[in-house]
């Protein structure tokens, strides 16, 4: 299999604090990897690195085998990763189909004449923005809600338009943080249904998950963090038994 | 003050019908009155206006906190004065250049600066429109400095000579309706979801693929182009500018009238205007104290109802605290896993 993300020894370092060392990974085309690691383990950076937020101390990152190390992330959104946040960053005054639209930015091309005087890309890019947002909205369930502010929105009703909003991009890879973080049981299940069925469809994905049932029932691979370095990676059933894995999560027998 | 603000409400929500009426109202007011002394506060009103409505699409839509506008309301009325007393150009030629210039200034100005965030971007702003004051004040072959420019001729608009403050009333408010038509299909387009955007979250902008510094640039000269506008309209309005009509209080005259009306919607400014010119005209005793009482709007707007007088904000503080409530609840480690992991 082909692998569509992978990165080379990637380092980024806070002045002395060593968040992601040397860390190597490659996703194949299609499936879902799973990251997970105690709190601290430098998951999010991870992210941060990958997408651009964060400028990597050493090491490269290849997207389809381009080299998109240090781009800035909205370039690395233009081409084709999508990402969602820890920390929910909707934006919280806007509507929930104005929330998704932006999504489109990448994809449209609408310039101020365009805009203006309404021309043909403007209208052009209005219908996409609007059928194909009001198509993502429902499949996260949110279509009564789609004139609500965001910052209206429950907890998990958030986490979901932060999904819809990234799919909007219309990416090739899918990068989620703690997707299902605060959420019950029903949404939980909700959630990793979703993102199955993205999967099936072709989409590539990348979850930060705390919750080892979701990890288990969703993961194709898994990569285990621990103070910034890979400690163990495989499927789910080996990482499961791996004592390194174990160590790291509760501790060594003394 | 609950009262007032759900009439506000009441008003808020039925504002369609009442656009009629205002609109015909509007149109036929200088035909109602002979008052010259009214129409000549009208017409500052609609330039009050215009520049309330130019800084709101910074300060409203992209949250850059540009407090230095009347840098550019000035950058625009000498270029206006310059030309029309020197070259003699014609008014629909100057007018536009006044806007151009402004925006390509605001270049300058970005540049360097947007990549600031916040206080830092607003300081800039103020010290600019210091600068372009200090300028205009000092460059006496260009500016005649503290004598400033008098004799600006009245503008001619194919033939038609516009002298009367009916006239100046009639084309200034056609500039505020040609401004608040494209700023309206601006914000409900791409490029106007792309400044809004960056004012809710810019990292989350970004990670959507907005190139934020351009769209905050875009941004900047948009709203500085209409500044220019403006200071073109006032020049050919008085007749006369100097660096008295631009100094501080101007800056701080316009963003009052955006806080108070209300940022972030097309008429928030327009309401902002209205009251904050009116109120110390109504009492000229008090009028010398016009600072003092656009703080004390400010105050009372902040505390009351912080999203302005026509503001959109949510319903309001309480469901918003209450979101974010039950977001620290259901996972109180954001902040702090977020950084370290």
């Amino acid at each position: 299999m082909e692998a569509i993300l992978r990165t080379e020894n990637i380092c980024k370092y806070f002045g002395g604090l060593k968040a992601v060392q040397e860390v190597n990974i490659e996703v194949e085309k299609g499936i879902i990897l799973g990251i997970i690691g105690p709190n601290g383990a430098g998951k999010t950076t991870l992210f941060n690195v990958l997408t651009g937020t964060y400028n990597s101390t050493k090491g490269k990152v290849y997207f389809k085998d381009r080299n998109i190390t240090n781009l800035k992330p909205e370039k690395v959104t233009g081409l084709g990763i999508a990402r969602t946040f820890q920390n929910i960053k909707l934006f919280k005054n806007m509507s929930v189909l104005d929330n998704v639209k932006i999504g489109f930015h990448t994809q449209t091309k609408t310039r101020m004449i365009d805009a203006i005087f309404r021309t043909a890309t403007y209208k052009n890019d209005d219908r996409i923005c609007e059928e194909v947002g009001m198509e993502l909205i429902e499949r996260v369930g949110l279509k009564d809600l789609k004139d609500e502010f965001a910052s209206n929105l429950a907890y998990g009703n958030q986490r979901k338009l932060e999904i819809a909003r990234a799919l909007a991009v219309n990416p090739d890879i899918l990068l989620v943080d703690e997707p299902t973080a605060g959420m019950n049981h029903t949404e939980t299940l909700e959630v990793v249904k979703l993102l199955e069925k993205l999967n099936s469809e072709g989409l590539t994905v990348i979850i930060i998950e705390h919750d080892m049932s979701v990890i288990m029932n969703l993961c194709h691979n898994i990569v285990v963090l621990n103070h910034g370095q890979k400690i163990s990676e495989g499927p789910p059933e080996m990482v499961r038994h791996d004592e390194k894995v174990i160590e790291a999560y509760l501790g060594r027998e003394e | 003050m609950d009262q007032l603000f759900s009439l506000i409400e009441k008003i808020k929500q039925k504002s369609v019908y009442y656009l009629i009426p205002i609109g015909i109202f509007v149109l036929i007011f200088p035909q109602l009155t002979d008052n010259q002394y009214v129409l000549h506060v009208s017409i500052r009103i609609l330039i009050y206006m215009l520049l309330a409505s130019s800084l709101n699409m910074i300060v409203g839509y992209t949250g850059q906190y540009n407090i230095g506008q009347a840098g550019f309301y000035a950058i625009g009325a000498y270029t206006a004065a310059i030309i029309a007393t020197r070259a003699g150009y014609s008014f629909l030629l100057i007018l536009p250049i006044c806007g151009i210039l402004a925006a390509s200034m605001s270049v300058f100005l970005g540049f360097p600066t947007l990549r600031l965030r916040g206080i830092f971007f607003a300081f800039t702003t103020l010290g600019f429109s210091e600068v372009v004051r200090l300028t205009i004040l000092n460059w006496r072959t260009l500016t005649r400095g503290t004598f400033g420019i008098p004799g600006i001729p009245l503008p001619e608009i194919v033939n038609f000579q516009v002298s009367t403050n009916n006239h100046f009333y009639y084309l200034g408010l056609f500039l505020l309706v040609i401004m608040l038509f494209i700023s309206h299909r601006l914000i409900n387009s791409r490029i106007g979801r792309a400044w809004v955007a960056i004012r809710e979250d810019e990292d989350a902008a970004k990670a959507m693929g907005v190139e934020t510094f351009k769209y905050k640039m875009i941004n900047l000269m948009y709203g500085t182009f209409w500044a220019g506008i403006a200071g073109g309209f006032f020049a050919y309005f008085a007749g006369y500018v100097s660096a008295d009509s631009f100094i501080l209080d101007e800056s701080f005259a316009i963003l009052a009238m955006v806080l108070v009306g209300g940022k972030g919607t097309l008429v928030g400014p327009i309401v902002g205007a209205i009251i904050l010119t009116i109120l110390p005209e109504l009492v000229r005793e008090i009028a010398r104290y016009r600072l003092v009482i656009f703080g004390i709007a400010i105050l009372v707007m902040v505390h009351y109802r912080p999203q302005g007088i026509a503001g959109a904000r949510a319903e309001g503080r309480r469901i918003a605290v209450e979101s974010e409530y039950e977001a620290g609840t259901a996972e109180p480690v954001t902040e702090t896993s977020g950084k370290g992991s």
